[in-house]
């Protein structure tokens, strides 16, 4: 994914390097420079994720602009430390060595982040170095002279304000200009032995200080947010409240706009179906695809503002308070603060969840923290639990207005996958991932208000994510249940579902799920689930579909309650909750871990906790209705 | 006077401890924890800072690692930190160190020693 593209005209395309310190606004300035011309990438054997970029420089020249992991110093100890030493040296596999360097450096915090300055200025390629946050140290009461700062670093200095979009000129001149300069010397400037971090230090603050560096008055706003976020009895009432208030707008909020959507695709694809006079085309794509996938699409509104919220809470620097807040309790699991960002997102995906997991240093907690992300109760289980608690749980007020007999179900599974996330990191880090406590360093950056840009990328990259995963992974399935479910032809008709391929299949395996409570029509979606949880949606709707034409959710509810015994309903919920039914995530996690043992390893240990667990709920709730 | 008993009593236990300890192999352990605790003794850790006192790290007790790493985010010898905010009980604590804030949990917080005071305490 990294290699770059030839240029059509041969010509050598360059390619610049962004650098600087976590916290530094990094992304805000690739965002800014590159827009939607960007997209994400991971080097080869690694599993560190970094964006590729198309800048345009004067005219219609482009320069490549890789935006490298945030690290405090070059000496490669941590994963992202090591990609981002091996690409700056040009040892990086697929990747040819940056022709410069951009380093963005936090201006109100100019003497700590120099301390960066030394390596990668030691390192002789054309540097510009940014200083990001100007309005900022302006606003604060700071100073620094750009000019005379760039005299003492042997480099161009830019004082810019990526959020604000303003100073950018410089950086844009100077990557048209870095195109065609040669390789400079070495500065000037004397560097400091740079495995001596005091010596770093002291080097940085004398630079500093010829630079007519002033610092700012300490955030006073941030200060004062603080003293509310983190206050012993306010703060974590704010943090419950952020949680449930997140929670709240995502199945009511975005409810309406659910409906709004699945409304569209079901009355696109009659219209659809009107247009195809072939009866056999029009069942495949109208019953088949767009039905299928469009059962899937609807989730998008829900999934987007999840993604919105997590966001907003991580750009603001909310989310490094709530991490400090929940560390005391995950440290009770045996993992830490750091773990609590990704186990929030899993709650949308476990996908980006397991890609999050990267910012723990600590392996053994990081892969702890891939393994029980999948229990957390991911989005895709929403369209399962939604069937099959409003075919099986009347509505009636439990607690008054607060709470109904579904929505507390729901809740009820939310809090069993939570239970056994809680219950496998215990165990994991008292057994196979046992490590002495971990520590928990954080940088708690100043609140900021986010930009509408760095959002507004975001959901578009997860919404291309989940648009490709609905085009193929869901759409093939579809297809495939479909055409599975119309053969072998008897006398020129599609037979009987029991007689098709399809139905073939579920009988076979229906030996093995009979204990569970489930028949072999359930069977056939749980084969498909196991591509995609909410695929079985979309296989029961197509199954039951196929005799009556319609299919809509009130009659699939009415064929599941057909189909399925109280004690098989209650089973098929506690399945889908323990159940790792998702290739995607299997996919990621074979990425991050590097083979193929762990995801097995996960995949068995899930699957055979769903059932066994489905098996013993079966038969409780049987022998508890029947007696 | 049963204080000087009792006191007494205390010694002989200590004493007869002690030999025990002496014939065990424990007793090179035993004396590198005697002298660790000899040495951080008068020195201060960063978990004894009031709200609102500031402190001048000394040295960092920890690892080779995890001390480069903490030095990279500003606890280098030198430099004045200031405890703020914690979560909820006082563990993880917020510091302010170099322009930043950084969050240390209290046994990582107990290994970083601040100077001792040159100038004699008041009173």
């Amino acid at each position: 994914m990294a290699t770059l593209p030839a240029p059509p005209d041969g010509v050598k395309r360059h390619v610049v390097a962004i650098i600087g310190p976590p916290n530094s606004g990094k992304s805000t300035l690739f965002n800014r420079l590159t827009g939607l011309r960007q997209k994400v990438a991971n080097f080869p054997g690694v599993t560190v994720e970094h964006h590729m970029g198309r800048v345009r420089v004067d005219g219609n020249r482009e320069v490549f602009v890789v935006d490298l992991p945030g690290v405090y110093s070059l000496s490669p100890r941590t994963e992202d430390e090591q990609v981002t030493h091996d690409v700056l040296l040009g040892e990086m596999k697929d990747m040819p060595r940056p022709d410069a360097v951009l380093l963005i450096l936090d201006v109100t915090n100019l003497a700590r982040h120099l301390v960066l300055a030394a390596p990668v200025l030691s390192l002789g390629l054309p540097t510009l170095v940014i200083l990001n946050m100007a309005d900022d140290l302006a606003k604060r009461g700071g100073e620094v002279d750009a000019a005379e700062l760039g005299m003492q670093l042997g480099a161009p200095v830019a004082l810019v304000s990526a959020s604000k979009g303003e100073g950018l000129d410089k950086v844009f001149r100077f990557l048209g200009g870095a195109t065609h300069a040669e390789p400079r010397p070495a500065p000037r400037v004397e560097l400091p032995v740079l495995q001596d971090i005091p010596k770093c230090r002291a080097w940085a603050a004398k630079i500093g200080l010829k630079g007519g560096y002033h610092p700012p008055a300490p955030p006073h706003w941030t200060r004062r947010l603080d003293r509310i976020f983190l206050h012993p009895v306010v703060g974590p009432l704010v943090f419950v409240l952020v949680v449930v208030a997140v929670f709240e707008t995502i199945f009511t909020g975005a409810a309406p706009l659910m409906n709004a959507v699945q409304a569209g695709i079901a009355s696109s694809g009659q219209w659809i179906g009107s247009l195809i006079p072939n009866l056999a085309l029009r069942s495949l794509v109208v019953d088949g695809i767009w039905s299928g996938v469009g059962n899937v699409v609807g989730f998008l509104p829900q999934i987007l503002l999840l993604f919105l919220f997590i966001g907003i809470l991580e750009d603001s620097g909310y989310l490094a308070r709530a991490a400090l807040i929940a560390d005391r309790t995950m440290a009770r699991f045996g993992l830490q603060g750091k773990s609590f960002i990704p186990l929030l997102s899993a709650y949308a995906c476990a996908v980006p969840a397991i890609m999050a997991t990267r910012t723990i240093e600590n392996k053994r907690d990081r892969m702890a923290t891939i393994l029980i992300a999948p229990f957390m109760t991911c989005s895709a289980r929403l369209p399962v639990y939604t069937l099959v608690i409003s075919a099986f749980i009347p509505d009636r007020p439990v607690l008054g207005f607060f709470l109904h007999t579904r929505a507390a179900a729901m809740l009820g599974l939310y809090v069993l996958g939570f239970a056994a996330a809680a219950l496998t990191a215990r165990l994991l880090k008292s057994t196979i991932l046992r490590s002495k406590r971990s520590s928990f360093v954080m940088e708690m950056p100043p609140y900021r208000w986010p930009t509408a840009q760095s959002l507004a990328l975001r959901l578009y990259d997860r919404s291309a994510v989940f648009l490709k995963r609905a085009g193929t992974i869901i759409l093939a399935v579809a297809i495939m249940i479909w055409v599975l479910a119309h053969l072998p032809l008897a006398g020129g008709k599609p037979p009987d579902i029991a007689e098709s391929f399809a139905g073939h299949v579920g009988h076979a395996v229906e030996p093995a799920l009979r204990p569970l409570g489930f028949n072999w029509k359930i069977g056939i979606g749980l084969i498909t689930s196991l591509a995609a949880r909410e695929t079985i949606v979309s296989t029961l709707g197509t199954i039951y579909g196929i005799e009556g034409g319609e299919e809509n959710s009130h009659g699939l509810q009415e064929a599941v309650r057909h189909d399925l015994t109280p004690g098989g309903a209650a089973a098929l919920l506690v399945f889908f909750a323990f159940a790792m039914q998702c290739m995607s995530t299997l996919a990621i996690v074979r990425r991050e871990t590097g083979g193929w043992r762990w995801p097995a390893a996960q995949f068995a240990y899930m699957t055979g906790m769903a059932y066994v667990c489905a098996f013993l709920v079966n038969r409780a709730v049987t022998a508890w209705l029947g007696a | 006077m049963l204080l000087t008993q009792e006191s007494e009593i205390k010694e002989l236990w200590l004493v007869s401890w002690f030999k025990v300890q002496m014939s065990s192999k424990k007793v090179h352990r035993a004396s590198q924890v005697r002298h660790q605790l000899r040495m951080n003794r008068s020195a201060r850790n960063l978990t004894e800072l009031k709200r609102g006192e500031s402190g001048i790290i000394d040295r960092l007790d920890l690892p080779v690692e995890d001390a480069t790493r903490l030095m990279e985010m500003g606890f280098v010898p030198g430099h004045t930190v200031t405890p703020a905010n914690s979560a909820p009980g006082g563990d993880p604590r917020v510091f302010q160190v170099d322009g930043s804030e950084i969050a240390l949990r209290r046994e990582t917080a107990r290994r970083l020693l601040l100077r001792v005071d040159p100038t004699p305490a008041e009173g």
